[in-house]
């Protein structure tokens, strides 16, 4: 007889999949300005989507195992639902400046967000490749969102094309793994792992999936397109690109390696641990000769997640912990550099040079502030949210003995610092170019939160490390 | 004031100037008025608040007082103050010092007096928490955070070098920190807790000992500045505004100091002895090789920052001498260097303000016209030179006698030093104030003026009063240098046992 799967648990997923269709609806119907309502419907549908979750926690394991919701995936799908949202939001007067305004946008960032919830929640390969996927389109077509310009649409082309090559890797590598352990859910591989141990074709699966999530995270040496996207997308794009579908990937990455392939530590230890170091020693190097902010801040993602992966490294909870707060100081400080980016805006046009911000400290000392702040925050001075970001990665690595890991973490570190010391001199120290236009509301706002939670994070880390420990150990 | 917590509330007390300064929207004469009056007034008040720490800090007890705690971030790090006699000194160094710097900012910034200002509170905050924090994490996001104001003040207040100078300080002193950042993490996870008085207990592994001592020893050799990586301290003084180079003189190359007494020697007694004969070494080159240095110097702020470096090197030297002498003495150099090296930058800034420069070579025969000038000069001078009688002898006597101990031979060379020290601090008086007043541009420069006199007098007082009279001083250290060296030496003396167990 056919049972209907508990559904409670997917309540959020199930409310932004109506959601988008409700809104695609509502966007064609209203012929006339109907971006900003679609818009506004959408930034509505996320929060709700996030407060459902907080508000009515339902935990449990459904469709056959498959989709799993637990304190890991809440607090995750928490920050990809915010870091949605702020895209949403901190669209509007670009789009409006540079003419695409198209209510598509905010459907297909609705669709992407339910994509990522979807991997968050994965604990079975299928349902890995499917949020992936609905996630991975809606990207492709969002990155060139702004058709009637060829940058953009050669940023879509080029993700398209290297995402699907990343996807087919992912998939040949899970069917490896099915192949060599005769399972898909993640329970199931993680009992023929601990029976049998990694056979070398599994270790071949391992490598290729390892691969295929390298490149949705942009670790290094699968990284290359990141740049290229970044810089060509229209800002607000990268602005989402940079901060939900990072942390998404990140999650399922994970979710696969603690659940899935546990018993098998020293094998994916060791590639998390190289791509680790290669990201961050390639994000703090290829930074330094920058002049576009935008491929800086594709420079600094890549190492971001570098340190991210640190954590990771470790395998422990305390690891996952600090893979939980880095990717929630990671969300901020993205969402208020980007705050920035967007309102370098002259009367001829946007600045995407970081020339451009000269003696920006003279013009606008608040938004030169707090722009200098999140740049201190991303090098990881204290005391600023990316301070402790870091040390809640390194401590883990430091707890699991990888000292050489650490090490070399923190001296890259140091390299970093110095293009984003680079920013804060041309802001503070140099001659004042002109002065941008007024910040648009929303991006004060952004800005303002944002900042806000990078210079006081000292004083609510204490109940963030709390929920991201109790979040750890929910995988554990 | 019971249980009020005294020392949480002279760390953040600046803060509030802060927000103070913040309220002030207006930009013009009388707001940059204000702004000033705020920021002096709260240096001044907090060094006040500060005296009630030294009032109610007990000299007989060597462990830590005022002490205070409160959960902050989950298991790994709590918020923990407390001083004990070898910090609470330099938290009333650091209050009693910030006025200077407010009033001697007072005429020689012209321009973003607002920013100078809130960099300069933010500033006192952390160096302040730098010595109360009784936890190493805290400890290090005290230390570490000094850089960023530190970094605006030299980059955007500072000379014509001013980036790269301001780059070097930053990024010199950042590499050496971040491996100390690894070594708290490691001995989080030996000793399960970064609370410093715990850490103070835990015997860690010899085998460990090394490795943390090396990491600690990257960060605060950088800091204090040891020979050879002191090359980021004479930049930094030349290009920081006056009260920038009394700040980093007077406070910022203490922590390296405070930092070995507080960590090294104390946690790694086992590696602090293997490794004292290679700081000796390092010391004594030090003394020697930068006073060479500073003799060749043509600029007078490059001179004095070369002379900081060679007194750092007693400084190091006496800590790791390892025995009361040397150490009191350690505490009694930098606490007296830090009042002799800031005045002299003030002197220096009194006629940078008039000549704006600070080249050897353009002054000479000041006396002529700056004869209250010349006096005050001269008594600075000869407290760096450590003439019996003002703060700096007591300090290198009590360095030398403790080296002696230790080693005689590093006490000899180290004793050059004082040799050389004369000759280049006498040579540049000579140079400077003494000789015929012949050059044209000097003809017409003023001596002290009223506030200038005011920030000079209470340090001539200070640096000789406790050149006279060093009790206040040594009886505040002496109970918890005691007790420091007994432990080291009790640790010393258990491994040596273990070890003529095992043969």
């Amino acid at each position: 007889m056919f049972a209907l799967p508990a559904l409670m648990p997917a309540l959020p997923e199930i409310l932004l999949g109506v959601g988008a269709l409700v809104l695609l609806m509502v966007g064609v119907f209203r012929d006339e300005n109907s971006t900003d309502v679609v818009t506004g419907m959408a930034v509505a549908l996320l929060i709700v989507a996030a407060a459902v979750m907080v508000l009515l926690p339902a935990d449990g394991v459904t469709f056959d195992g498959a989709f799993v919701m637990d304190g890991f995936a809440r607090f995750l799908k928490v920050l990809v639902l915010i870091g949605s949202a702020v895209a949403i939001a901190m669209s509007v007067a670009y789009a409006r400046a540079e003419k695409f305004e198209r209510f598509e946008y905010p459907v297909l960032i609705v669709i992407a967000t339910l994509g990522m919830m979807m991997m968050i929640s994965a604990s079975d390969l299928i349902s890995v490749y499917l949020g992936l996927e609905l996630q991975s389109l809606a990207l492709y077509v969002v990155a060139s969102i702004n058709r009637d310009q060829l940058r953009s649409t050669e940023a879509g082309l080029k993700y398209f094309v290297l995402g699907a090559l990343s996807s087919g890797m992912l998939l040949y590598g899970a069917s490896l793994v099915y192949g060599f352990t005769g399972h898909t859910d993640f329970a199931g591989i993680r009992a023929v792992l601990t029976a049998d141990g990694a056979s070398i074709g599994f270790v071949f699966g391992l490598v290729f999936m390892m691969a295929g999530f390298a490149f949705k995270v942009s670790a290094v040496p699968f990284h290359m397109w990141t740049p290229d996207v970044y810089e060509g997308a229209p800002t607000p794009v990268t602005a989402f690109f940079a901060a939900a579908p990072k942390i998404a990937a990140m999650a399922v990455l994970t979710r696969t390696v603690i659940d899935a392939f546990q018993p098998a530590l020293t094998d994916w230890q060791q590639i998390i641990a190289f791509v680790a170091i290669a990201s961050m020693a390639l994000g703090a190097f290829a930074a330094i000769g920058q002049t576009n902010i935008k491929r800086l801040m594709a420079y600094s993602s890549i190492g971001h997640m570098g340190y991210a992966l640190v954590g990771l490294a470790a395998g422990t909870a305390t690891g996952v912990q600090g893979v939980l707060i880095y990717l929630a100081t990671y969300l901020a400080m993205t969402a208020g550099a980007f705050a920035c980016i967007l309102a370098m805006r002259r009367e001829d046009g946007m600045v995407e040079e970081i020339s451009g911000l000269s003696g920006l400290a003279r013009n606008n000392l608040v938004m030169g502030f707090l722009l200098a702040m999140i740049m201190f925050s991303l090098a990881g001075i204290p005391p600023f949210a990316g301070f402790f970001a870091k040390y809640f990665v390194f401590v883990a690595a430091v707890e699991a003995e990888l000292y050489w890991l650490a090490v070399i973490g923190v001296v890259t570190s140091v390299v970093g610092a110095y293009y984003y010391l680079r920013i804060v001199k041309i802001i503070f120290f140099d001659e004042p170019a002109g002065a941008f236009k007024a910040m648009p509301a929303e991006l004060r706002v952004v800005l303002g939160l944002s900042s806000a939670f990078v210079i006081f994070f000292g004083l609510v880390s204490g109940p963030l490390s709390d929920a991201a420990q109790a979040a750890a150990r929910s995988l554990f | 004031m019971g249980d009020m917590p005294l020392l949480s509330i002279v760390t953040f007390l600046p803060l509030a100037g802060v927000f103070l300064i913040l309220w002030n929207r207006a930009n013009d004469e009388v707001a940059i008025r204000n702004i000033k009056m705020v920021a002096l007034t709260t240096t001044v008040f907090t060094f006040l608040v500060s005296l009630f720490v030294w009032a109610r800090f007990d000299a007989t007890n060597p462990g830590f007082q005022l002490v205070e705690e409160a959960r902050w971030m989950g298991d790994f790090v709590s918020y923990r103050m407390g001083v004990d006699g070898i910090s609470v000194l330099f938290v009333i160094l650091t209050t009693f010092l910030m006025p200077f710097c407010i009033l001697a900012s007072w005429r020689s910034i012209e321009y973003r007096v607002k920013e100078y200002m809130i960099a300069f509170l933010v500033l006192e905050t952390l160096m302040i928490g730098v010595f109360c924090a009784l936890d190493a994490v805290l400890f290090y996001v005290f230390f570490e955070g000094g850089l960023i104001p530190m970094f605006i003040i030299i980059g955007v207040w500072g000379g014509k070098r001013r980036f790269y100078a301001s780059y070097k300080f930053f990024l010199y002193t950042l590499l050496g920190s971040v491996l100390m950042l690894v070594a708290i993490m490691a001995m989080y996870w030996d000793a399960g807790t970064t609370d410093i008085t715990r850490l103070l207990q835990h015997p860690f592994p010899a085998a460990m000992q090394p490795w943390l001592w090396i990491a600690f020893f990257a960060s605060f050799a950088v800091k204090m500045p040891m020979w050879p990586v002191h090359t980021w301290l004479p930049d930094a003084h030349v290009e920081a505004p006056t009260a920038g180079s009394v700040i980093l003189a007077g406070i910022l190359l203490k922590m390296g100091g405070y930092g070995f007494l507080r960590f090294s020697v104390p946690m790694f007694p086992l590696a602090s002895a293997d490794f004292a004969p290679m700081v000796f070494a390092l010391s004594v080159v030090a003394i020697i090789y930068t006073s060479l240095v500073a003799l060749m110097q043509d600029d007078i702020k490059k001179l004095i920052a070369y002379s900081s470096v060679a007194h750092m090197g007693f400084v190091t030297m006496g800590i790791f001498a390892l025995n009361e002498q040397g150490v009191q003495g350690a505490i009694f150099q930098m606490i007296s260097h830090g009042l002799v090296s800031g005045a002299l930058f003030l002197c220096v800034g009194v006629v940078y303000d008039r000549m704006h420069t600070r080249e050897i070579t353009a002054y000479g025969g000041l006396v002529n016209r700056m004869p209250a000038y010349a006096t005050v000069f001269l008594i600075f001078t000869m407290a760096n030179v450590g003439l019996p009688g003002t703060s700096g002898f007591v300090g290198e006597f009590l360095t030398l006698m403790g080296a002696y101990e230790a080693n005689t031979w590093v006490a000899f060379f180290a004793a050059t030093g004082v040799i050389l020290s004369a000759g280049y601090a006498l040579w540049l008086f000579r140079r400077v104030v003494f000789g015929e007043l012949t050059k044209d541009s000097l003809k017409g420069i003023l001596d002290l003026s009223g506030r200038e006199k005011a920030l000079l007098v209470p340090l001539v007082v200070l640096v000789i009063y406790y050149g006279i009279y060093p009790l206040p001083i040594l009886d505040a250290t002496a109970a918890s240098v005691d007790s420091l060296v007994k432990n080291y030496q009790a640790a010393i003396d258990a491994a040596a046992q273990t070890a003529a167990i095992a043969h």
